[in-house]
Formats: structure tokens, sequence, C-alpha cells
């Protein structure tokens, strides 16, 4: 699967226009519009390309005068060096063991809870689908001083779980997943109950099985938002340099330590977007629509 | 998807969403419901527990610490609205809130402009276009963080790219670490380069719900292109520019990760925003003292996003009342 796919649900008006010969007029206007989206593609790239760049260059040619759009000697220093001066194995196994024991907790807790308030009838169901949903618009900073306080009362602070635990607290994967669930028809449900599944069984033989999309979607972005997450591990994990993620070790420690090698900053940058951008091209799909399906309501 | 089951939570809290319950709830009490109000217990329980010991306690205790003073032992101390006094006489929270506002009024408007610019030029049929969405988009993905490790390199103001084109041009070099104005400009360029992919996704998605007869009409009627564009295309890409405001306000507003990595929020506190205030009065230089201010400054936060929440839901409530 594609962008193109993803994009292409519907066909644009111009695509019945140009299948006759082009007019000159409008032939012009097409190389124009191309010539603009080429230069604003590369203006958007050529950062992630100087990137790469950097990351192969050694320190004389990075420093030496002058404007160099290509590398000129080739280097794998600048991923090695870092390895050797930091735990930089252990922050990529930290990333690695948070995103995935956070996004595991994650969707179990949003399939279930989307589930309930999509297809089981109990008092006050919506007035508390409402007040979690409220709890949306809790800037993660706002409580950061109190959650800091809580991780140490609750024993948390110091381990992996004073971020995983906290980080797995979301509101928006249960309400994607029930909007995912209400439009599973009610019959199908029913049906299962009268066969004599329980409501445990039927969420997780009937229901489950047909939500492979939304399962893709909530990993995906559960997955990418662990990965990327910043500012409570900063706090939750600046005792101990062993338990850094990626993004802490290369913000805290790397870029504080290495202020001038920027080769080796930016080759440990590439390693820390690099596992993202797969998923990415990988599943586009599932990441196009999913956050375009986050703007309709 | 349903949308009429969403609409009464996006819309009116006390309308919309108990007419539901009360239209579906049966009059006899069986046994039946009972054993469905008791695996719908089950089924939210680790979602609940989870919101209610770290989301929901910590805002309540926020509120909490806000009127404490910490010191370094762990106690606390009543101290009244002190730390609200402190918050509305501190220059720098002051100066970070400004800093806020003008992040946000060049990071949404233009980025908003540029999203919806690059989203009309990519909607119609041009080779390859799938690529230059995709390389658009692609920005986005990249986390804050490495944003704005990457954005410190290419702004580095003696060996960064930027400064190295803009010198062989002759255009001089800017001081984007020492200067404070451009250090935040750097900031700005680099968050809209982040975001402006999403800009363009969101209204790709609404121009693909615009009706194609619509546009022919009004070219029928002898629009121009541009007029076609303006009163035609931008009016019914109204729900995306509005959705697109609020996401992109309270983005604005809370950044925090894009300025951590690429200053710190320095030089001085020309940078500093108020989420990263509120970071580094807590966590950075003020010691456990400062955390009863922090929570305020969080507290500030928060009351600030709810208002733009509440802003949201008059108007979509009125969008919709307009609708119907």
């Amino acid at each position: 699967m594609t962008l193109a796919n993803t994009f292409d649900t519907a066909a644009t008006p111009d695509e019945q226009v140009t299948q006759p010969p082009i007019p000159r007029r409008r032939r012009n206007f097409t190389a124009l519009k191309i010539t603009v989206a080429i230069i604003i593609s590369l203006v958007m790239f050529f950062p992630l390309y100087w990137m790469i760049v950097t990351a192969f260059s050694t320190r004389a040619d990075m420093y030496a005068p002058g404007l160099h759009l290509f590398p000129r000697t080739f280097t794998f220093e600048n991923f090695t060096a870092p390895f050797i001066k930091f735990p930089v194995g252990q922050w990529f196994s930290n990333s690695l063991v948070i995103a995935v024991l956070t996004t595991a907790i994650t969707v179990v807790c949003n399939l279930l809870a989307g589930y309930a308030f999509a297809k089981l009838r109990f008092r006050g169901r919506n007035p508390l689908f409402l007040i979690l949903l409220s709890t949306m618009m809790i800037p993660a900073q706002a409580i950061i001083v109190p959650q800091f306080k809580l991780s140490i009362a609750l024993g948390l602070y110091g381990n992996i779980w004073s971020v995983i635990l906290p980080e797995s607290a979301v509101i928006f994967g249960v309400f994607l997943a029930r909007q995912f669930f209400i439009a599973i028809p009610d019959e199908l449900v029913e049906a299962a109950r009268v066969d004599g599944a329980g409501h445990f069984r039927t969420f997780l033989s009937v229901v489950l099985p047909l939500c492979k999309p939304l399962i893709a979607v909530l990993v995906l972005l559960t997955f990418m938002g662990e990965w990327n997450a910043f500012g409570w591990p900063l706090v939750a994990l600046s005792g101990d340099q062993n338990l850094f993620t990626l993004p802490i070790g290369l913000v805290s420690n790397l870029q504080g330590q290495y202020t001038s090698n920027y080769g080796a900053i930016m080759a440990m940058n590439l390693l820390m977007i690099l596992p993202v951008v797969i998923l990415f091209i990988a599943f586009q799909k599932y990441f196009v629509e999913g956050l375009s399906r986050s703007g309709i309501k | 998807m349903t949308v009429t089951e969403a609409k009464p939570i996006a819309g009116s809290p006390n309308g919309g969403s108990t007419r539901g319950i009360r239209w579906r709830a049966p009059k006899r009490r069986s046994s039946m419901t009972r054993a469905t109000s008791a695996a719908a217990g089950i089924f939210l329980v680790p979602n609940l527990v989870l919101m209610g010991i770290f989301t929901i306690l910590p805002l309540i205790y926020a509120f909490i610490i806000s009127f404490q003073k910490l010191n370094s032992l762990g106690g606390s101390q009543y101290v009244g609205g002190d730390n609200y006094v402190k918050l509305v006489t501190d220059p720098v929270f002051w100066q970070s809130m400004a800093n806020t506002g003008v992040f946000t009024l060049f990071t949404v408007p233009v980025g908003m402009a540029i999203g919806l610019a690059i989203a009309v030029l990519l909607n119609g049929v041009l080779p390859g276009r799938n690529l230059y969405r995709s390389i658009i988009f692609l920005p986005l993905v990249v986390s804050g963080v490495a944003t704005g490790v990457l954005g410190a390199w290419m702004f580095d103001q003696n060996n960064g790219f930027i400064n190295r084109f803009l010198s062989s041009t002759g255009l001089g070099a800017p001081e984007w670490q020492s200067n404070g104005p451009f250090a935040l400009m750097s900031i700005i360029l680099v968050t809209l380069w982040q975001r402006v992919g999403f800009d363009m996704l969101i209204y790709l998605a609404g121009l693909q719900g615009v009706d194609p007869a619509v546009q022919e009409a009004a070219t029928v009627d002898g629009a121009s292109n541009w007029q076609r564009f303006r009163y035609v295309t931008l009016p019914l890409l109204g729900p995306s520019t509005f959705f697109l405001l609020i996401m992109n306000l309270i983005y604005s507003f809370q950044v925090f990760d894009t300025v951590w990595a690429m200053t710190r929020g320095g030089p001085g506190y020309s940078t500093t925003t108020v989420v990263s205030y509120a970071y580094r009065l807590s966590f950075d230089e003020h010691g456990p003292q400062a955390l009863g201010y922090g929570a305020a400054v969080g507290v500030a936060i928060y009351l600030i996003t709810l208002a733009f929440t509440a802003v949201q839901w008059r108007f979509s409530r009125s969008r919709d009342q307009t609708d119907a």
C-alpha cells in the first residue's frame, strides 16, 4: 500500500478534464506547478539530506570553510564513537522496551474501553465518556510536577515503569476505537450473544478479528508517539543515564558534552529517526488514515 | 464511522448525550442488563485505573501543590495564593507568555496558509504528486526532539548550513544563537518545516470532500480560478480550517521538545515558552523549592488551554446548529 491509495480515494475534477489533448496554456501551467512542487519538495527534504551528509562526514570536512553540498570523504566514525563514549546501546534498548510495553498496555486498554463505550449499554456511559474525553485537553506539562511527586510516592521513580504507566493513561485511542466499534453492526454482536457467547468471548472472537485496521492504526500511532516521547521521560528518567531513552540521552548527554561534534549528534539523530521513518514508509496508509481521522469529528 | 453517535460529545454536554441514554435504556432492568453493566465495568477498569491515577489525580494534586511551598526534604507548607501572586508579578513569566504568543502568531496562520497552498497545488493531477506529498509529510514523522537537534545544526551560526548558504550569497550571517529574536525566529522556521505536512494532510482530506459539481457550477457561472477558490472552495474547507486552527493553537501553545532540543530556552530567556519555563522552574535550575511555583505555572497553562477548548466548543456548537 502506498500513499497513493490513501490520497486517491476521490477522483479530482482535473482528472476528467486533462484526458483529451491538453491546450498549451494548461500545459504551461502544469509545468509551472510541477516546478513549484519540486522546489518545495527539495526545500522540505534538504534538512534530512543535510543530516545524512553530516553524519557521514569527517570533522575536518564539516568545519572546512565554504559550501559543499556533497560529502567529500566518507566515514562511519560518527556512528561508532558515541557507542563507545555513551551507553547508546542501552538507550536504544530502553527506548524499544518502553515503547513496546507502553504500546501493548495502551492498545489493550484502548480496545477494551472503546468497546465498552461503543457496544455495552450501562448507566452513565455517555457522561463518563465525556469526562474522560475532556482529559484530552490536559497538557502533559501542566501536571508534570504532581506526576513527579506521585511517581516518587508510588515507588516508581527510578525505573522504566515511571514512564510506561503514566504514558499509557491516554484517551485518544479510546476515542478512535469507539468510533471504529460503533460502525460494527449491533446485530453481529447480538447474534453472538444469542448463540451463548459471553461479552468477553464476543469481543475476542467476533469483534476483534474485524478490527485489524483499527489495531494497526493504534499500534502504529502509539509506538511512534512513545518512541518520540520527551517531556515526561526527561523528568522521570533524569536520575540515571542508564535508564535514558534515545531522545533523552541525545539531548541531555550527547548534545551537552559533544557540543562541537555535530557529526556524531547527526549520526545518532539519524539512528533515532530511522525506525519511525521505516515504519512510516511501510505503513503510511494506516498512519495517514489515523491522523486524518483524528480530524473528522 | 457513525458521525451522529459522536456528535453529542463534540457538542453539548447536557442535551444530546443524556438523550442517547434515555432513548436506549430498556424499561425493565433484567439480569441481562445487569450482566452487561458488570462486563462494562471489567472492560473499563484498566483504562479507568490508569486515567484516574496518572491523569485525574495529578490534575487535582497540581491545584493543591500550587498553593504550597515545597522544601528540599520533601515537606510542604501552605502559602495561600503566594505562588499566583508571584506568577502575575514575575517578568520572566510574562516574557515567556510573550514568546509563546509570538511563536503561535507566526507558526499557526503562516503554517496553515502554506499547508493550504501546498494542498491545493497537490490536489489536482500532477505527475509524481504522491512523491511530493510523502516528502512534505515526512518531517511530521520526525520527533520534536529530532527536529530541534537537526535545527540546532542547520542554524548553527558559525558552521550551520543556513549561514554558510546566506554568506555565500552575500546576505550576511544572522546570529541565530546569540541574538534572542533571531533564535526565536529559527525555532519558528524549524517548527513550520515540521508541521506544514500536517496542515497539508488535513486540507487534502478536506479538499477531497469538496463536491466537484459545485466547482464546475461556479466555473459555468463565469467565476475565475481565484474566485472559485475564494468563494467556493475556501468556505467549504471551513471545518478543516477550524480543526487545524484549534490543533495548531494547542500545539504551539504547548511547544517544548523542539525548543528544549534547540536552544534550552536561551539565550537568556528569549526563547523560553511557558511550558519550557514551567520545566526550567521545576526541574532545571531552581531545585525543589520552586516545585510549588512550577505547579502554579502548570495550572495556568491548563486554564489557558481550557479557555481555548471552551471557545472551540462554543464555535463548533454554533456551527453544528447552522448546519442543521
